[in-house]
């Protein structure tokens, strides 16, 4: 990479300038912010000087632009990686061939439900496990609405918490259970999913994306304050727990592990509730790819591709897009039930817009419309998340910092080929550049 | 009658803060195309600044209000600006060529950075600051009682707006600078065919949206007297419902669908509940948009096949 005629002392000279440059506005974003601390005793407002957190920033970002530009070469506009990371062929990484896609997918899969029955597998871990595939349904939810109908959607936990709000209810005022509440939540998320689309298919693009946003905030808002209905800000606990075909998992002589003959053990619950969001999950997943093969899925793709051509063709915008925002809704108003379930308590504060952002995030890194790329990229944020819980205030400095640069590594997301779901004699997978993505 | 008065005073004050933010989501959103999501961050990062220089100003010795005011105003714009480039040099510029989701998220992850960057740095706490412009006018009073009142404050912050709203109008109609920037916006390519340097001027937008939301930063400061990492994000929204709302794109739209928001805000408030401000707010956004979907001073997008 760095050919010897590239380090000359022009080269160099250029790039300790730049350094020097960029040390100069690291300087400026460090005085007022790190060079003084604001602090409150009694009625005074006082300041205290810290002058060598300046320095060291100031020091840190000379050393590691002076570095970047060095190493990199070319002026540093370029997408890092772009270079580093290409196969001998110039086939870049992350444009995979479909039979390796596959490959990776079955064993996932085996992977997936054999992980509760590894060595290394504890109550923590599966704990994570649970999380992460929760989010990996979100994501594939969503993929439905963003990635497959290029509807840009920034207030999916407000289905998230439509579902979860339901199955909590439905479970205080009349008694029902997990299983026969899960349909229900669905059904009331993909109404609400419609009563959303109705007003916003007339926008587009960031429009969508705006009102979108304002929906999730005015459903956080009103759970928050509707006191009677939604106990407010103090949530809604002693949500039941699920049980198998009507087996709870606990003690008592009815429960999990007297009928299986099995001795008692907290762990049963919880391999229990991993395989039902596993299954869960897989099922968002079947069914995504079936729809793709249908007539309604084909349709989605071409909307998002071209909204013009699309009605050009007689298909009714409408109705695609209604149903691409009911089934994507209908599927976080699963995972909100599954939520309220395994928590077995829920409020409001759940359903911020960071966890739109989250899921959001998710998606885009993974890849649109990738559905394997949406189970990395929970993977690498829900875990790294969870790798830097010891750092708890710099967990989501971190995160974020982590969002920015994987994005600008690869702005078309970690599986960035797009594999057509109708073909002419073969399938083939479409590199990232040839692909324009939806304006709507 | 006075009650709706005050609520009138309130609002505009209130809209004119929204306006700010306002024309930093607008001029960013008419050049590139994005929604710089960061930038109710930046104006958060601007009421900081604001405040850590009020406060080194007075620790200096300045005790003359308006000079120590001023001051503050040119330090906090300059130093914002200097954020406001650097989210764009940082997260925006290499992203520029790519799809148009990609900037969008580095933009959530660039306002998640900042809110924790200053949460780390200056503690979550929130930060209070004594009065600093006091007085006022009472304007009328009822027979009842109740009296208007204009404070000096709002005063302030009304007549600054319309101030800088004239002088960025100006710079935008008149300077080489404004022409270089509705080129940009009308085509990129052709404006750096013709000798335009379009990174330059798409930076020097950051900065001049910076700057303004430092001085809505510095003016929410001022008025409410307490700030915490965390105001960018509803203010952030409202300011970019407000751009939707003007018509995104347009200046004018801009301040017209702050005060707007501001009014619907305060008045929802002062006549229902206030706890379902935020909710008034985006249904009145939500409706605007069914019936006029580019807002209210936009132009109609034109389909080309």
């Amino acid at each position: 990479m760095t050919t010897p005629a590239s380090t000359s002392p022009g080269r160099v000279f250029s790039a300790l300038k730049d350094a020097f440059l960029a040390a100069i506005v690291a300087l400026a974003l460090a005085a007022p912010m790190l060079g003084f601390q604001v602090f409150v005793s009694g009625t005074e407002i006082q300041l205290e000087p810290r002058w060598w957190l300046v320095g060291y920033a100031t020091a840190a970002v000379f050393v590691g632009r002076l570095i970047f530009r060095l190493v990199m070469g070319g002026d540093g506009h370029m997408p890092v990686g772009q270079k580093w990371f290409r196969r001998a062929g110039g086939r870049p990484l992350g444009t995979p061939t479909s039979g390796g896609l596959k490959f990776i997918a079955v064993v996932a899969l085996i992977f997936a439900f054999a992980f509760p029955f590894l060595p290394f597998t504890d109550r923590y871990i599966l704990d994570l496990a649970i999380l992460v595939v929760t989010y990996i349904m979100l994501g594939w939810g969503l993929n439905i609405v963003v990635g497959l109908a290029g509807l840009l959607d920034l207030g999916y936990v407000a289905f998230y918490a439509v579902g979860a709000y339901s199955f909590a209810l439905l479970a205080q005022h009349f008694d029902l259970g997990f299983w026969f509440a899960l349909p229900i939540a669905g059904i009331l998320a993909a109404f609400w999913g419609i009563i959303l689309g109705f007003p916003v298919l007339r926008l587009r693009g960031d429009y969508l994306a705006i009102v979108t946003l304002a929906f999730g905030e005015i459903i956080r808002v009103i759970l928050l304050n509707w006191y009677d209905f939604t106990n407010g800000p103090d949530g809604i606990s002693g949500i039941p727990r699920p049980t198998l075909f009507g087996i709870p998992f606990d003690r008592s002589s009815e429960g999990f592990a007297a009928t299986f003959g099995l001795d008692y053990s907290s762990q049963h619950r919880i391999i229990f509730l991993y395989y039902v969001i596993l299954l869960m999950a897989l099922f968002t997943n079947f069914v995504t790819l079936r729809l793709r093969r249908l007539p309604i899925g084909r349709a989605w793709e071409a909307l998002r591709e071209d909204e013009i051509a699309c009605r050009s063709l007689g298909i009714n915008t409408t109705n695609t897009k209604l149903t691409a925002f009911a089934m994507g809704a209908m599927f976080g108003g699963f995972a909100g039930s599954f939520f309220a379930t395994r928590q077995g308590f829920i409020s409001p504060e759940s359903f911020t817009f960071i966890e739109s952002a989250l899921i959001l995030a998710i998606v885009v890194l993974g890849g649109l419309g990738s559905q394997i790329g949406v189970v990395i990229a929970a993977i690498v944020m829900i875990g790294g998340f969870e790798l830097f819980r010891d750092l708890e205030q710099y967990r989501m400095l971190i995160f974020g910092i982590l969002m920015v640069t994987i994005m600008i590594w690869r702005p078309r997301g970690l599986i960035s080929s797009r594999t057509p779901s109708a073909f002419l004699h073969e399938r083939k997978q479409i590199s990232a550049e040839n692909v324009s993505e939806g304006h709507g | 009658m006075e009650y709706f008065l005050q609520q009138l005073i309130n609002g505009l004050t209130l809209g004119s803060i929204y306006g700010l933010i306002a024309i930093g989501y607008t001029m960013v959103y008419g050049i590139i195309g994005m929604i710089n999501f960061a930038h109710g961050d930046i104006f958060m990062v601007g009421a900081f600044i604001a405040l850590i220089a009020f406060v080194a100003i007075i620790t200096l010795g300045i005790t003359f209000i308006p000079l120590a005011l001023l001051l503050v105003l040119i330090i906090a714009m300059v130093f914002t600006s200097v954020y406001g480039w650097a989210v764009e040099r940082i997260a925006y510029r290499p992203l520029r060529t790519s799809f148009r989701l990609a900037p969008l998220i580095t933009a959530i992850g660039m306002s998640i950075v900042l809110q924790n960057y200053v949460q780390i740095v200056q503690g979550a706490r929130v930060k209070p600051l004594q009065p600093v412009i006091t007085g006022g006018y009472t304007i009328m009073e009822s027979a009842e009682g109740f009296a208007v009142n204009l404070s000096n404050i709002q005063i302030i912050i009304i007549g600054m707006t319309f101030a800088l709203m004239t002088i960025f109008s100006l710079l935008i109609a008149k300077t080489t600078l404004g022409r270089a920037q509705r080129a940009c916006e009308q085509d990129r390519k052709m404006a750096s065919l013709l000798g335009i340097n379009v990174d330059r001027t798409i930076s020097l937008t950051f900065v001049m949206g910076a700057a303004l939301a430092a001085v809505a930063g510095m003016m929410f400061l001022l008025l409410y007297g307490v700030i915490d990492f965390y105001i960018g994000f509803l203010a952030g929204v409202k300011a970019f419902t407000a751009a939707v709302l003007g018509g995104i794109g347009s200046l004018p739209g801009a301040m017209i669908g702050g005060l707007l928001i501001g009014l619907i805000e305060v008045f929802w408030s002062g006549y229902f509940s206030v706890e379902y401000k935020d909710v008034a707010a985006f249904s009145i956004l939500a409706i605007v948009l069914i019936f006029l979907p580019s807002g209210l001073l936009g132009r109609p997008e034109v389909e080309k096949v």
